[in-house]
């Protein structure tokens, strides 16, 4: 991984288009401001990973008949 | 064509209905075509979402508006571009479905809800990253407030 050593307002440059600076630093946070064309998506790494496993959670779904679910009052 | 599907086998499906997601979605990224299926009065408020290219493949969804009538999503400039979303009125709103053994811990994901724009069948599962909806929303209660018993 490369490891760029930045201080409050400086900047780094991804590719010719993105481009990240840092906001502010308080103690163990850091607030990150990120520049990029609107089609790129920025997450949260671990909000990411979160959904990826809640995905793959949804896709185990065995046979069920989704009639019994739910049935709504006659 | 012809669409071999995890529920309901060897089915006859209309090319045109087919969804594109272009990026996949979080944990199959790869997966890029999906088709609704199954949204029967009887699945009611479920639908079945079914990978094209995996037969195996077929994800839970519902319509998160039928027990949670308040819910709220911001699209963001990213999504209306990928999307080409020109009217939000034709943006169909899903949620990703988890039903556990026990069926009254099913839950629905309204972090990362799936839009469509139905104008181009074009879709995409978003993450809402400044909102309070959870990941895992339990439903069953909020079913049965509207009207429904089990």
């Amino acid at each position: 991984m490369l490891v760029l050593t930045r201080k409050k307002e400086q900047s780094i440059i991804i590719g010719d288009d993105i481009e990240i600076t840092v906001v502010d630093v308080q103690g163990e946070q850091v607030r990150l401001g990120i520049n990029a064309p609107k089609n790129v998506s920025i997450y949260r790494k671990e909000i990411y990973l979160e959904i990826q496993k809640e995905n793959r959670a949804a896709a185990e779904v065995k046979a069920v008949s989704l009639g019994e679910i739910f049935k709504r009052k006659e | 064509m012809l669409l071999n599907t995890k529920h309901f086998g060897n089915i006859e499906i209309d090319e045109k209905n087919v969804i594109s997601f272009s990026e996949g979605m979080p944990g199959f990224e790869e997966v890029k075509k999906f088709i609704l299926l199954g949204g029967t009065e009887e699945n009611y408020p479920f639908q079945w979402l079914q990978a094209v290219d995996d037969a195996e493949l077929a994800f839970v969804v519902v319509d998160p508006k039928v027990f949670k009538p308040d819910y709220i999503i911001d699209v963001e400039d990213g999504e209306v571009e990928t999307l080409n979303i020109g009217n939000t009125e034709n943006i169909v709103v899903l949620s990703i479905v988890v039903i556990p053994d026990d069926i009254t811990r099913i839950t629905a994901n309204l972090k990362a809800p799936i839009l469509i724009n139905t104008e181009n069948n074009k879709g995409k599962q978003v993450i809402l990253n400044n909102s309070e909806y959870n990941i895992k929303h339990y439903i069953i209660e909020e079913l049965h407030r509207i009207g429904g018993r089990k």
